[in-house]
């Protein structure tokens, strides 16, 4: 009779499962990062001078600053002249307008993926910014929210065709020099999303992007900006998942959100990347800085994520609540299974009036990975009447894992009111045995034990996303439990 | 339907039960009943497949078939069921969604056609109002924040849906107040059927006023010491346990 155990060690050592390669040719530059890669960089993009000017100062400032050990993670140094800044498919001079003009090979990829371009466009209603690499290929349903003034386009083409929204608020939220690869990627940044909403106006899609590492040997280094003007909201998904492959890759995005007056961003991410092997080789370094600025009264910043890939996940989207009576909010469900380590948190910083911020984190620790929470809740002077809620969840699934929270608190206004929960739970025999006796197996008890612990976060995400979040669950922690 | 036979099990080293002869017929209703220690609630972990205790000795046959040989669920799909001691918490998974699960696990294994949302909410709709059990139990999460009653009540009513062919009731009396106690033995009395059994786990004699046991069995130290009809349970009552040691070193 095969023991609850036994399955779930066979569980959690499947391989992963969206591990292919595609072969399209890249137009690269030279490994290696100096002030003419990123001139080569910027003239690639035909980028205005000030945006040179701009990456250089970045550069010359991480050229002065040490890589961050701080974290609770370990993993090789990484070797910066060894990466590739850019690359783009060959196509890139000749824009496609459309999906048909899209390489096969490319839509295959995605075919293979489970979200196809044209499907997505018409029963999803989901407006498609696909990055392939460093560059878009497919903007889709771009006319209809041209209709009502939103601007959902690639990075690049923003600095085309919008230059004066993009030299306002680039790097406004997430300084250039804000921290060691934050200063990388302002200085190589390739490509990446950008969206504005323009006052009053409620985005009636659902905005997505599916981001793809696909060269070898290329970092990625994504820059997103989402500003929402007065009174406006925006729901805008990122999801991914990644070829496998042999060598450490590198990522290393930043995500600027700016929410004015009474507006809402709602930013929903999936992250699968390749973990690696069983071993941890081959996995992806997921150190990403991801910051919003309420700026205007009564606006609201919601991050949720779920993060189930990356063999190294650094990553703390934060919340500035500047404007009186602002909100921020974070969801996340962090999974870290075999050698996987993720160090994941958020920060919330109350400077406003009457602002609030809601956290709940759940961390998910199997195998031999390790799950780290790290969060600060900062009062400042001005911040009367600040609250916080904190809830901190940890399960661990075997023996090998580990689970670690740090909370900061900082309070500066002794009005401010504060609460902090933190649960660690093994996940339980006695559970997967209830489960059993009533005739569900041990995988299925598993799976449904887990999506009840991280229901909180899970009812956060748009429909669709939240069926794919769970099958992503299942599927990183297959092999699992002990 | 059930058959043990000179059943010996131990978990940690630990010597539990040390020869248990148990035979139970179709539409029959079995109350075994011991003190603290004597081995109910392993016999009950026992027949269900718990994995931290280990059989030394004796089998274990349901419907002829060896009990040993299959995992947990795999005895759930022949139909037996336990009604648990301490209900387990799940938290975030709802009760309604836990039992559709379990419904459909059951019937794939079987091979019949799984029930869909409607068929299965008819179902449960029909079940809790059999075992009267308030249908705002569905909605929340599996015995998560329920009290003592509404844990053993929501046990009652997952064994009304699932319709084993064999109920084991783990000291489903303990931690009742006296109308929970009716409310649970009237459930447990509209779901005796012809082809089902029931083994009725219990310390005290309180609950088989309400569940009437064709036969009763007692349990000391390993080893059922002696069987009868419903009366013994009465005379356990006036005597308690203690009266029964005589009868254990006859055995």
């Amino acid at each position: 009779m095969p023991t609850a155990t036994d399955t779930i060690e066979a569980l959690t050592e499947r391989d992963y499962e969206y591990g292919f390669v595609t072969d399209v040719e890249q137009d690269t530059a030279p490994p290696g990062l100096s002030e003419e890669i990123i001139a080569f960089i910027s003239a690639k993009k035909n980028e205005p001078q000030w945006l040179l000017d701009w990456r250089l100062q970045a550069y010359r400032g991480w050229l002065k600053m040490v890589e961050p050990r701080w974290a609770n993670v370990r993993y090789e140094p990484v070797d910066y002249q060894s990466i590739c800044y850019y690359a783009a498919p060959k196509s890139d001079d000749d824009r496609p307008k459309s999906l048909d003009e899209i390489d096969p090979e490319i839509l295959a990829t995605y075919e293979k993926l489970g979200i196809p371009l044209k499907e997505q466009e018409m029963l999803a209603g989901v407006a498609v910014d696909a990055v392939f690499d460093s560059v878009s290929v497919a903007t889709t349903f771009r006319e209809k929210l041209s209709e009502l003034g939103v601007i959902f386009c690639s990075f690049s083409e923003a600095v085309q065709d919008h230059p004066e929204l993009v030299r306002k608020y680039l790097g406004t939220v997430v300084p250039r020099r804000d921290n060691f690869f934050a200063a990388l990627n302002s200085a190589v940044f390739s490509d990446g999303s950008f969206v504005y909403i323009p006052k009053g106006v409620r985005c009636p899609m659902e905005l997505s992007t599916y981001f793809r590492i696909n060269a070898m040997n290329t970092g990625q280094f994504e820059r997103t900006l989402i500003i929402a003007d007065e009174g406006s909201y925006v729901s805008y998904l990122e999801g991914c998942t990644a070829p496998m492959r042999d060598e450490n890759q590198l990522h290393a995005a930043v995500v600027e959100l700016v929410a004015h007056e009474d507006a809402q961003i709602k930013y929903s991410t999936v992250q699968n990347w390749y973990p690696g092997d069983k071993e941890g080789v081959g996995g992806i370094y997921n150190f990403v800085t991801k910051r919003g600025l309420c700026e205007g009264r009564r606006s609201k910043i919601s991050w949720t994520q779920v993060e189930t890939g990356s063999a190294v996940t650094w990553k703390y989207p934060s919340c500035i609540l500047r404007g009186d009576d602002s909100v921020g909010e974070f969801y996340s469900v962090a999974v870290s299974n075999n050698r996987q380590q993720a160090d994941t948190g958020t920060k919330m910083v109350h400077v406003g009036k009457r602002t609030s911020s809601t956290i709940i984190s759940k961390g998910i620790s199997a195998g031999e990975g390790q799950n780290t929470y790290r969060g600060q809740v900062r009062i400042l002077r001005s911040a009367e009447d600040a609250r916080n809620f904190s809830q901190c969840d940890s399960m661990l699934i075997g023996d090998r894992c580990g689970a670690h929270t740090f909370p900061y608190i900082d309070v500066a206004n002794p009005t401010a009111r504060m609460e902090h929960e933190a649960s660690t739970s093994k996940i339980g025999e006695d559970q997967i045995f209830y489960c059993n006796q009533r005739g569900i197996d041990t995988e299925d008890a598993v799976s449904m034990i887990v999506n009840g612990f991280c229901k909180e976060v899970f009812r956060e995400l748009p429909m669709e996303f939240a069926v794919e979040a769970q099958k992503l669950l299942e599927v990183s922690l297959e092999g699992s439990v002990g | 339907m059930l058959r043990v036979t000179d059943l010996h099990a131990k978990v940690e080293e630990q010597e539990i039960l040390k020869g248990v002869d148990l035979e139970v017929g179709a539409g029959e209703v079995h109350a075994v009943m011991g003190p603290n220690g004597s081995g109910k609630s392993t016999l009950a972990q026992v027949l269900a497949g718990k994995e931290d205790y280990e059989i030394t000795a004796g089998s274990l046959e349901l419907d002829g078939e060896d009990l040993q040989e299959m995992a947990p669920e795999e005895r759930a799909h022949a139909g037996l069921f336990l009604a648990f001691q301490y209900p387990v918490e799940i938290p975030g998974v709802g009760n309604s969604y836990f039992l559709k699960a379990a419904v459909n696990a059951n019937r794939k294994a079987r091979g019949e056609p799984e029930l869909d949302a409607m068929d299965f909410l008819k179902l449960l709709r029909e079940r809790a109002t059999l075992v009267d059990v308030d249908e705002a139990l569905l909605r929340r999460p599996v015995n998560d924040g329920f009290s003592g009653g509404e844990k053993k009540r929501n046990e009652i009513l997952q064994m009304a849906v699932l319709e084993p062919r064999l109920a084991v009731l783990d000291e489903t009396d303990s931690g009742l107040d006296i109308d929970a106690l009716k409310t649970v033995a009237a459930g447990v009395n509209a779901l005796r059927a012809e082809n089902r059994a029931f083994v009725v786990i219990t310390h005290y004699q309180r609950l088989l006023n309400y569940i009437v046991p064709d036969h009763v069995h007692v349990l000391l130290d390993g080893r059922i010491v002696r069987s009868g009809g419903s009366e013994l349970a009465h005379e356990l009552e006036e005597k308690g346990y203690g009266g029964f040691d005589g009868a254990r070193a006859e055995a």
